[in-house]
């Protein structure tokens, strides 16, 4: 590792005052960035946060000048390294850019050139910036990637974007930003399209480089939980400003801002339940830069402390502590324990919800889905001529590879798992999208291991689903009354007389009011499409709904109000669910059961709250260890996974995991049963008859053994 | 949320007029797009009052003035048998635009070419769904059956069909119809593997719909942006068309006007000093392709724009 002399002088690297940006659009110029002041100093990480369209990438674009055509810096100064940026030329910039200020952007795939080889675009940056020899690049290429910890970097150099996993691709993104040495690394929301193990593996790397690079970075994220593990200092957005900055420890104990300690309130937290906690959605929605108020308080017509005075002045940045700022008027007087929520905001979820969870009665331990065995294979022709007459060889993408489930009337299932892992074809298996090869499914006694066709309507009606993303969740061509009353129609659910004032009802119970009945969906916004989609799902009174991933596209505040509702929908109807999603805290919050799933199998399988806790299936307890908590005081245990996911064409033998397994060690001659035997189902059955079942080869008395994963400090 | 005020808040849909005004500013934002409005309106508008605009009827033959040159009498002159040729030309506007004779007493509204496209939008977007949305041996069988109409050259294709089925309206329709079909299906089946992957169809099918709803209510009207737009550039071509089957006698017979056999006719006489004949016609053919094509491009560059 190249050591420099570090200076360690207190001017900061970047210093942003008053910065403007606006946008010329259709309407005239927009502001969507305004009065932004902040700066940042060596080895240290600045995280900007806040919900989309609150103006945190335009801040970085603005900061090399990125803004496109239509957009432009209108005011405020840009200092790096005491060199003022607004207003310098292009061929200043294009020297800075790429050399001392690196970018890093969400999606690597669209950062890397899909027809260059990767240690093309690796030495490019260095004969570009630095002059020097193609032999000499490759050979500082090499380092950089392996300083990345890129396994074979050598290898790697030779290879195609495309020939490596997205995980590897972040990290040859981030080997580019830092080939040469910059001063400045601007990282837009490097890991958000990254799973949650390799995530945390990229968020260490990015650790590890800060303290050996001595960079300083502006780290953009959503995520709460990202900005308190690898943050020193944030700065919170909203609508275009910088409601409060701060150090990360100051912010999370005591965030000053309505707006941050609503944002806090947003997020379950890892461990909480539905039983013993709740989300507070932020009421409203952030405002479109076109509509923002001027000269006033923007948070205030959300805010629950508004008064008067923010209606009519806009309140500057004060300092009330050592390096923590605040836009606010009343910082000094917000206590944030004191704060109640205020009426209508969340779910009434009244006494019926049993307290103790899992002490009901038979009638509710009454299975209405059981899964036995179930496999769905997806065939894959092979390459050979003989393919091309249907001769060829067939092989198969075990998707759902032998799965045994079952789910209580009434109770939510949780299935959580990384991408590929196999969670959304089990979901299609269920609805009837997709048939499975083998294994048997019954849902209310009905078999349904046959496809949607040939379902009965009864069958069909009690079993729908909800979508993951809101902008095709709804056919863009009907209004959002036609799309709700279809599955009224029909299933005859009512007489068709009454179909619309059942659509104003469901409309009511998402909590939107008749006038979206006529609306198209390209009026709605993100989570109230999300609602329509609910409403839609609810509409034949279904007796089981699935939810693939409802609220991971949406911000965070919004994804409160949307899960409240599913809670509050769920205990009106006592629909049963399966909830997917891969947020662990979220599952955990929502879900009374939980099943882990990994390579087309489940590996862990039991009431929610047994699965976060001893005794833990290797893969739970790597996926726990990896989520970010929104927590600067949450001390983990530091496991990482190794390697990628096999294919789900060729799975490994025995044990689906033991290719990464971290644990293997615990087992004899460091686990050599799991590469040939399939593990058994271990069963921790606990005192209220509910099993928790784990699929491993060790012992449950050594993995009882172990420490839970979250600690808090 | 309030339940008993919701009627009091209910916002209308915005009224129709609004609506198709607001469709329309899109078309104005182009100027590309108002110069193609601007030609093809004019030959609509010329078309539908055509009797009104000339005191002659197409076939009325004055043995006075044979290819006469643009005069008072006719103002743009008159071809080899003495008809005025501007009657000619809107009254040749009528076949391609507004009516199409189906026989000498019976005649339906909308034009030749639009016609032919009408018929080969219903059959190539129906066979354009169940390629993308059903796939499969179905994909397969029709698809391969398109390609190998493809592989014609369309001008081929034509003449074969009109010289099996012989030269009128009708058939000039069927063959616009049928050489149109395999674009349009190729078009519509590749929206439609895109739109079938969203979430709207899946809810769909999640409710057990039919197919058959599926592919015309939930995917169709979700295409219809570029299908409109090709729609446009394809009455262009069988505008065109239908001028080169008119100029090889394949078109609308004698004595209809017809702007292509009107070129055919006029063409001999332009060595002779008198191009008005031919000139009049291929600048009407030209103008109104034209015209659609500005359309179409500008109707795409507008609605892509904003994204």
């Amino acid at each position: 590792m190249p050591t420099k002399p570090i200076q360690r002088d207190h001017a900061p690297i970047l210093k942003i005052e008053n910065l403007a940006i606006s946008y010329e659009t259709r309407y005239g110029d927009v502001e969507a960035v305004r009065q932004v002041s902040f700066e940042i100093g060596r080895a240290t990480t600045f995280g900007l946060v806040g919900e989309s369209g609150c103006g945190k990438s335009t801040v970085a674009f603005g900061i090399v000048d990125f803004l496109g055509s239509n957009g432009k810096i209108t005011n405020g100064s840009i200092k790096f390294q005491g060199r003022e940026l607004v207003g310098a030329s292009q061929k200043e910039l294009n020297l800075i850019r790429g050399d001392q200020i690196a970018m890093v952007y969400q999606d690597p795939m669209q950062a890397l050139n899909p027809s260059l080889t990767l240690g093309d675009q690796l030495n490019e940056v260095l004969t570009i910036h630095r002059g020097i020899s193609e032999a000499e690049a490759w050979k500082k290429s090499v380092a950089m990637l392996e300083r990345v910890y890129m396994p074979d970097a050598a290898n790697v150099m030779n290879r195609y974007p495309h020939q490596i996993s997205g995980g590897q691709q972040q990290r040859v993104v981030i080997a580019m930003a830092l080939l040469t040495n910059p001063a400045l690394l601007i990282m837009d929301e490097p890991t958000t399209a990254l799973d949650v193990t390799v995530e945390a593996v990229v968020l260490d790397l990015i650790e590890d480089l800060k303290r050996d690079f001595d960079t300083a970075i502006v780290y953009i994220t959503h995520d709460l939980g990202v900005v308190a593990r690898v943050c020193n200092e944030v700065g919170v957005m909203y609508a275009g400003e910088m409601v409060e900055s701060g150090s990360v420890g100051s912010i999370f104990e005591n965030p000053k801002h309505p707006y941050t300690q609503g944002l806090m309130r947003c997020v379950p937290k890892l461990g909480a339940t539905k039983e013993d906690s709740r989300l507070y959605p932020i009421r409203g929605r952030v405002p479109a830069p076109k509509d923002r108020p001027k000269g006033a308080c923007i948070f205030a017509p959300r805010c629950d402390y508004a008064k008067d005075r923010c209606y009519i002045e806009l309140p500057l940045v004060k300092q009330i502590a050592p390096s923590h700022n605040v836009r606010c008027f009343f910082a000094d007087e917000i206590n944030p324990s004191d704060w109640k929520p205020s009426e209508g905001l969340v779910p009434e979820l009244s006494a019926a919800t049993d307290p103790s969870g899992f002490g009901a009665g038979e009638e509710q331990q009454k299975s209405i889905l059981q899964i036995i065995d179930l496999r769905t294979y997806y065939a894959q022709e092979s390459k050979s001529a003989l393919s091309l007459i249907g001769l060829g060889k067939k092989r198969y993408v075990k998707a759902v590879d032998g799965i045994s489930l079952e789910v209580p009337g009434g109770k939510t299932l949780g299935i959580v798992g990384e991408s590929g892992c196999g969670k959304s074809t089990l979901a299609k298996t269920i609805v009837g999208l997709e048939s499975p090869t083998e294994g048997k499914a019954e849902f209310l006694g009905f078999d349904i291991s046959v496809p949607v066709s040939r379902r009965d309507q009864k069958l069909i009606r009690e079993l729908q689903m909800v979508f993951q993303n809101p902008d095709s969740t709804m056919n863009p061509s009907f209004t959002v009354g036609h799309q709700i009353g279809r599955p009224l129609q029909r299933f005859k659910t009512v007489p068709s007389n009454q179909v619309r004032a059942e659509v104003m009802r469901l409309l009511n119970a998402v909590r939107l009011d008749g006038s979206y009945f006529d609306r198209l969906p390209r009026q709605l916004s993100g989570g109230e499409k999300q609602r329509v989609g609910i409403a839609r799902a609810f509409a034949s009174r279904p007796e089981m709904v699935l939810c693939d991933e409802p609220v991971s596209a949406l911000d965070v505040s919004v994804q409160a109000a949307v899960l409240n509702l599913l809670l509050e929908i769920q205990h009106e109807y006592n629909t049963t669910m399966v909830f997917i999603a891969h947020d662990l805290s979220v599952v955990r919050f929502f879900s009374d059961f939980v099943a882990v799933m990994y390579l087309g199998h489940i590996v862990e399988f039991g009431p929610a709250e047994a699965i976060y806790a001893p005794p833990y299936h290797p893969y739970t307890e790597a996926l726990l260890s990896a989520v970010p908590i929104p927590d600067p005081r949450a001390e983990q245990k530091h496991i990482r996974l190794e390697g990628t996911v096999p294919s789900a064409l060729n799975p490994p033998s025995g044990c689906p995991f033991h290719t990464r397994c971290p644990r293997r060690t615990l087992l004899e001659d460091g686990g050599r049963i799991c590469e040939t035997e399939t593990p058994p189902w271990r069963y921790n059955t606990d005192e209220l008859g509910y099993s928790h079942r784990i699929f491993c080869h060790i012992p449950l008395e050594v993995s009882r053994k172990m420490d839970p994963v979250v600690t808090i400090v | 949320m309030a339940v008993a005020d919701q009627n009091a808040r209910l916002i209308s849909r915005p009224p129709l007029l609004k609506r198709i005004w607001g469709s329309l500013s899109v078309l104005f934002a182009s100027k590309i797009a108002v110069v193609g409005l601007v030609l093809v309106l004019f030959w609509v508008l010329v078309a539908i009052f055509a009797p009104l605009l000339t005191p002659y009827t197409p076939t009325e033959q004055d043995y006075k003035a044979q290819n006469s040159p643009p005069s008072a009498a006719h103002i743009l002159g008159t071809d080899d048998l003495g008809r005025d040729l501007w009657s000619r030309l809107i009254y040749g506007a009528r076949v391609v635009l507004v009516m199409l004779p189906i026989n000498e007493n019976f005649w339906l509204p909308i034009g030749t070419a639009i016609w032919g496209v009408l018929l080969s939008l219903i059959a190539g977007s129906t066979l354009g769904l169940i390629g993308g949305y059903l796939g499969g041996w179905r994909d397969e069988t029709v698809m391969r059956l398109l390609d190998a109409m493809m592989a014609f050259p369309v001008i081929l294709l034509y003449m074969i069909i009109i010289a099996a089925v012989g030269a009128s309206a009708t058939n000039v329709v069927l063959a616009i119809a049928i050489v149109g079909t395999p674009g349009i299906a190729r078009l519509v089946r590749s929206l439609t593997l895109d739109i079938r992957t969203r979430d709207y169809v899946r809810a769909a099918e999640v409710r057990g719909e039919n197919p058959f709803y599926i592919m015309f209510f939930e995917i169709l009207p979700n295409a219809r942006g570029p299908i409109i737009i090709d729609a446009m550039l394809r009455v262009g071509y069988a505008i065109f068309a239908m001028g080169t089957l008119g100029f090889l006698g394949l078109g609308l017979p004698p004595p209809s006007p017809d702007w292509g056999s009107m070129v055919a006719a006029g063409r001999r006489y332009i060595l002779a000093g008198s191009p008005w004949a031919a000139l009049w016609p291929s600048l009407a053919i030209a103008s109104l392709v034209v015209g659609l094509n500005l359309l179409a491009d500008g109707l795409r560059e507008e609605s892509t724009r904003y994204q």
